[in-house]
């Protein structure tokens, strides 16, 4: 152990120069303290001796006390930084010896390592090896156990938290201002998979639309801005003094962001107002919304034209739909004559056609009507639609065009109504993840009723459309078994999310399990 | 027999002390009782006296002697040479020397016969050391010091040197000395053995941390067990006796 840091500085000399070297028989001498012979060392002492003689680790701290908070399982690094660690893990490791640090200035760290200890102890046990010089020269290694005494003391997050759990400092109220709530199961989605609230301390479900609460401004304004990433949003800000400290200056405030998301949802028609075409070079004016991120794609369903509107040129003009997708009617198709080919419009394929369609709750009326969705209809099929022809509209944009000649029904998407017939009430495939939301349940059965079906419908969106699910995580669902007969019934043009696009999720609670069977 | 004392809370005694088979000189200390020690084993056989050199303390390090004379270093002031040859017996010379390593006992190692010295010392120096003090005398090294002085203590019958001598070394230095050597230490594991202690012929003493292992490898190296001046007397007397018979 002792290590021997003698040199004969001649032998060098010679060895370098080439000449003859003597050799060197390295002799025997007593221990001084023992007398046992030994190879003389620095300190001309057995290493048994040199130990009895002296402890290298006299005057180092054996027992350290740490502060520890259960409530988040974090360690006090004085003088406030709480460090979050594992036992017996790298971080601990480094926290433990760091406390030593000024012990561990005379003496040289080696090595360290935990000593198992009982969690309950409250003890952690590290085993630390050091190194010093002793006596001479002699360097001295030895090995001692430092203690270290958990004492429980909640960090000042936790303090604060377990007061008042639900003490907020910033609301996010997001709202949008329709009908239906498709545009938040969408959004939900969207924040689960970026975990853009994972500090939300809570989530309430209101009224048009979904309440955060952040216990700290900087996370509110994080949660704003990923928003308008992804939708066209509006913002506005208010503070409030909630008290106020004249001698330090210090005040208290508690945050309110409204953040308002455009009402222009995806397949709903829209009549642009007249400055908002002419600045798209005379676009629409009927127009259909066929995608929203934070951009408003329209497409004009007669020319195959398409625009975007950016979160700006938006809330410049601000426009409501004209219909929205609560009002699509079910239409037969009865024959299809395309007159074009077929058209990549951003990423999708169109083509328009001539097409005979009939509301499938009046068989008495044919309209002849051109659309753009040549390519998926063919007679026989079912479509959804907008009904100009029986709609009573009141928009004061329409009344702005002089002549304008309406379409008697614009179709919006081919309908697998008939298909699923067959297959209601099986379970899907693939499931969502769900955030952790107050729902209100005052509101009565067919409020909830309302809610399940318009979820239903998003999860059916998502099987048809490829695009929106492009973003979003879906999980395979381990309830499901696909059976034989099953696969052989829907063996036709029924969309369904291919397996290679689901995750596999090891983490889903029961709870969370429990939830979606609720919901579908 | 090996005694262990003092001087002054320092146990480097060979540094305030110098010991031959004729003489004893000791420092000046404040106070008598690191003299009276040697006195009190010494006075009626050799002289102890007390002095100075170049008005410092450290006397074993600056003067190198043997039965047959002393060496002094050129920095001695006159007085104190003056004093020694006056406290010395008339056998024993006294000679200054212009040796430009003036810590003579550092540079030198002798016994009554052999002297190892320091490998840099002046030919002059070299050549006055054989005259005053009768003695051969070998350039050398101990485990690579160049100091043999601090690094070995001898005596007309054996030797301790440097813990770290090598075997091969410890072999050629005893053929030079014409004694057994061995490799030891003093004063609890220190190397500098001359520091440590002072030996002649029938005594040796040793710094107050010498530990009993070391004491005992001391006087079984030095002979000093059987080794008593009146012992070798009758040594003497036994072999005259013999030879009478």
């Amino acid at each position: 152990m002792v290590a021997n840091m003698f040199v004969v500085p001649q032998t060098i000399v010679a060895m370098a120069a080439n000449m003859f070297v003597v050799p060197q028989t390295r002799g025997t001498v007593l221990c001084c303290k023992c007398g046992i012979p030994m190879a003389p060392n620095p300190a001309n002492m057995c290493v048994t001796c040199l130990r009895l003689e002296v402890d290298i680790t006299e005057g180092l701290r054996k027992h350290v006390i740490i502060m520890y908070c259960p409530e988040c399982e974090s360690y006090l690094q004085p003088p406030r930084t709480w460090i979050k660690a594992q036992l017996e893990s790298k971080e601990l490791l480094t926290f433990c010896v760091k406390r030593l640090e000024n012990d561990l200035k005379k003496v040289r760290l080696v090595n360290a390592e935990f000593i198992w200890t009982e969690p309950h102890s409250k003890r952690i046990k590290v085993k630390l090896k050091v190194q010093k010089e002793v006596l001479n020269g002699a360097i001295l290694e030895q090995s001692y156990v430092v203690e270290y005494v958990q004492q429980d003391h909640m960090c000042e997050s936790c303090t604060r938290f377990q007061a008042n759990p639900d003490q907020w400092v910033a609301a996010v109220q997001l709202r949008q201002r329709v009908a239906h709530r498709r545009t938040f199961f969408y959004l939900e989605q969207l924040i689960l998979k970026h975990d853009a609230a994972v500090h939300a301390i809570k989530i309430k479900q209101m009224d048009q639309g979904i309440d955060f609460f952040f216990g700290n401004r900087s996370h509110a304004v994080k949660f704003v801005e990923f928003l308008g990433k992804v939708a066209p949003t509006k913002s506005r800000h208010d503070k409030q003094l909630v008290s106020h400290d004249p001698k330090n200056n210090n005040y208290n405030y508690k945050y309110t962001f409204s953040v308002e998301i455009s009402p222009i949802c995806r397949e709903d028609l829209i009549c642009l107002p007249p400055k908002v075409a002419a600045s798209l070079g005379n676009l629409g004016p009927l127009v259909i919304c066929t995608k929203v991120t934070n951009n408003i794609a329209l497409l004009d369903p007669f020319t195959l034209r398409q625009c975007f509107l950016d979160t700006d040129q938006y809330w410049r003009h601000s426009f409501k739909s004209l219909l929205g997708s609560r009002q699509l009617v079910e239409y037969d198709v009865f024959d299809v004559e395309v007159v074009s080919p077929e058209y990549n419009v951003g990423g999708s394929k169109y083509v328009l056609a001539d097409i005979e369609v009939a509301r499938i709750t009046d068989y008495g009326k044919l309209f002849y009507i051109r659309t753009h969705l040549g390519h998926i209809l063919k007679p026989g099929d079912r479509a959804l639609g907008y009904d100009l022809y029986g709609a009573n509209s009141n928009d004061m944009e329409l009344d702005k065009y002089k002549g304008l000649v309406l379409p008697e029904a614009i179709l919006i998407k081919k309908s697998y109504e008939e298909k699923r017939q067959k297959k209601r009430g099986k379970p899907r495939s693939w499931k969502l993840k769900s955030l952790d939301m107050e729902v209100d349940d005052t509101k009565g059965r067919a409020y909830e009723e309302k809610m399940n079906s318009e979820y239903e419908g998003f999860l059916r969106d998502l099987e048809e459309n490829p695009e929106l699910r492009f973003n979003l995580s879906l999980y395979r669902n381990r309830d499901y078994q696909p059976s034989e007969m099953a696969s052989v019934s829907e063996g036709d043009d029924m969309p369904s999310v291919p397996l290679e696009e689901l995750l596999a999720d090891l983490e889903l609670s029961e709870q969370e399990d429990g939830e979606d069977s609720m919901r579908e | 027999m090996a005694t262990r004392l003092m001087f002054e809370n320092s146990c480097e005694v060979g540094v305030f002390s110098k010991l031959t088979n004729a003489y004893c000189l000791v420092a000046i200390g404040g106070s008598e009782s690191f003299y009276s020690t040697f006195e009190a084993e010494l006075a009626d056989v050799i002289p102890v006296v007390k002095t100075s050199i170049a008005g410092t303390r450290i006397i074993g390090r600056l003067c190198a002697g043997n039965k047959n004379g002393l060496l002094l270093p050129h920095t001695t002031t006159d007085q104190e040479l003056q004093h020694l040859r006056n406290s010395l017996p008339d056998q024993v010379v006294v000679q200054r020397v212009d040796e430009r390593l003036s810590a003579l006992g550092n540079c030198i190692a002798c016994n009554d016969h052999v002297a190892l010295t320091h490998t840099d010392l002046d030919r002059e120096t070299e050549e006055l050391i054989a005259d005053v003090l009768g003695v051969e005398v070998f350039r050398q090294t101990i485990a690579g010091n160049i100091l043999v002085g601090s690094y070995c203590a001898i005596s007309n019958r054996g030797g301790l040197v440097h813990p770290h001598t090598s075997i091969e070394d410890l072999d050629e230095l005893s053929t030079l000395l014409q004694v057994p050597l061995v490799a030891g230490t003093i004063n609890r594991g220190s190397e500098v053995i001359a520091a440590g202690m002072v030996v002649n012929d029938w005594t040796a003493f040793c710094g107050a941390d010498t530990t009993a292992t070391e004491l005992s490898v001391i006087e079984s190296v030095f002979k000093l067990r059987e080794a008593q001046p009146t012992a070798i007397v009758d040594e003497m007397r036994k072999s005259l006796i013999d030879s009478y018979v």
